[in-house]
């Protein structure tokens, strides 16, 4: 019997728009419509939009909520004071490795919204399950199996966006990033995977098809994983699976910003990071020859071997770009080898991002 | 997928048109250019180079992966289509356009092994 790939709301959108389905994570998601550096284009000049239902939205609600989750995150959710603010964090083993990396969004003190990772999310659940029970904290955790989730992301964004909801017009037109609102049935969240201005919009799973159609007919161009992945590295973000792990600790992966030492706050993990010395660390590179960076591939640096992460070929850049893990005391500025087919290549090591606002920063 | 009745095949994807004056041009596939995805840099052989029946002696790089194209025969290459280097994307929109390298066939080399456009349909899951 073949394993039977999940399938999200608006499948059968994707279908019509030509879509080049893969399997990801076990759901049956749109690589690309046709040019994924065509669409890649599009969310850095215009706008794009990118199913991910297959992400899953956990509510945190009860008087433990808050308690729970300064337990439970690396970062400090005391940071968030608004309504609607929403933290970036990594959620971590007791070895101090990534279990996941995940947005917490603040709703009310006794109700908190995580947005997890697709292939981590049943592992993600089970955990907080457990965390839950062994603390005995008053909590109720609910998976949304009911919604649907659209990322509309682009210097156009903003404006389609509120020109769509125009009962939330003044809100989505001054929604600072990190921040969200509910707008009727929807969840509005100021915060995206791109490195440009946009929202990632929550909908019920009865209203997403029409929604994609709406955004679809206002301009914005269906996108799918290919381009995702390509916007997402140039903006300098890590992809959980392959630049942390559970086996990596967030201050070897570009990540100790999210980890919030500065109080006496207990964490699961803290006491593993802090008892380990850090020997690695994350790096941009850019391969100024012909040629693509990728995953796995090696890298020879004067303090020793490392490896690529992530890599790819930048469309806004024109050249290869690659996040790598690779021993402390190489700076920026200094030249490492990768390993590219056999030959041995030069890359520069730059600091992260590499585009910001549609623009190099190289 | 496109496949046309008068080319030659590979089962690595490989498109062969016999010309008159019995040298060979090649490219790859609609299906080749389709599993690979856009394509970004192309590094063609240098023309003069001996090859055999096989050898890889074209860089195909996508944004997904890294390919290479093969000599169908053994031969000597006479000319590759540098322009394209400028422009990989046409590979994808333009397959059988855009030739990779021209191909003189050893003497004692043959095109009889080659695939037909059905066979290759085949060996490629269609009809």
């Amino acid at each position: 019997m073949p394993d039977v790939l999940k399938r999200t709301p608006l499948f059968a959108a994707h279908q019509t728009a030509g879509a080049k389905l893969v399997d990801f994570g076990g759901w049956e998601m749109p690589l690309h419509y046709g040019s994924q550096i065509d669409e890649h284009h599009a969310v850095r000049r215009h706008a794009g939009m990118f199913d991910v239902s297959h992400m899953r939205a956990v509510e945190v609600h009860g008087a433990g909520a808050a308690a729970f989750l300064r337990q439970t995150v690396a970062n400090n959710i005391d940071k968030l004071t608004t309504p609607g603010r929403a933290l970036y964090s990594c959620m971590l083993n007791p070895e101090g490795g990534v279990i996941d990396d995940l947005i917490i969004y603040f709703l009310t003190p006794t109700h908190y919204r995580l947005v997890v990772n697709a292939g981590t999310a049943e592992k993600d659940i089970a955990w907080l399950e457990a965390l839950r029970l062994k603390g005995a904290y008053e909590v109720v955790l609910t998976p949304r199996y009911d919604v649907a989730m659209i990322a509309v992301q682009g210097p156009q964004a903003r404006r389609i966006v509120g020109e769509m909801l125009p009962e939330a017009a003044t809100a989505i037109a001054a929604m600072k990033p990190f921040n969200s609102a509910t707008v009727g049935e929807l969840f509005v969240a100021c915060t995206g995977y791109t490195g440009e201005d946009g929202f990632e919009i929550i909908v019920p799973n009865a209203q997403a098809v029409i929604f994609w159609e709406r955004l679809q007919a206002a301009g914005v161009s269906p996108c799918g994983l290919g381009a995702r992945d390509t916007l997402r590295l140039e903006a300098g973000m890590n992809l959980y699976g392959q630049d942390m792990t559970d086996l990596t600790s967030p201050l070897e992966s570009g990540l100790a910003w999210t980890v919030d030492l500065k109080t006496e706050r207990d964490f699961v993990g803290r006491k593993a990071l802090q008892a380990k010395p850090v020997a690695m660390q994350m790096v941009g590179l850019v391969l100024k020859a012909p040629g693509v960076l990728r995953a796995h591939q090696v890298i020879h640096t004067t303090k020793g071997t490392g490896e690529i992460t992530s890599g790819t070929f930048s469309p806004t850049l024109s050249q290869s770009i690659a996040l790598a893990r690779i021993p402390v005391g190489i700076a920026v500025g200094d030249t490492v080898q990768a390993e590219v087919r056999g030959k041995q290549l030069e890359c520069l090591v730059v600091k992260i991002p590499f585009v910001r606002n549609g623009q190099s920063l190289l | 997928m496109t496949i046309p009745a008068d080319l030659k095949y590979t089962e690595s994807h490989e498109w062969i048109r016999t010309e008159p004056d019995g040298t060979l041009t090649i490219g790859i596939t609609d299906h080749a250019q389709d599993a690979l995805g856009d394509l970004v840099f192309i590094e063609l052989p240098e023309v003069g180079r001996t090859v055999t029946a096989k050898e890889n002696c074209v860089v195909l790089e996508s944004v997904k992966a890294a390919s290479d194209a093969y000599a169908p025969v053994a031969g000597e290459i006479i000319a590759v289509n540098t322009p394209l280097t400028d422009s990989p994307e046409t590979l994808n929109s333009e397959p059988y356009e855009s030739w990779l390298f021209k191909l003189k066939p050893a003497a004692d080399s043959t095109t009889g092994g080659l695939l037909n456009a059905s066979d290759y349909a085949l060996s490629i899951g269609e009809r």
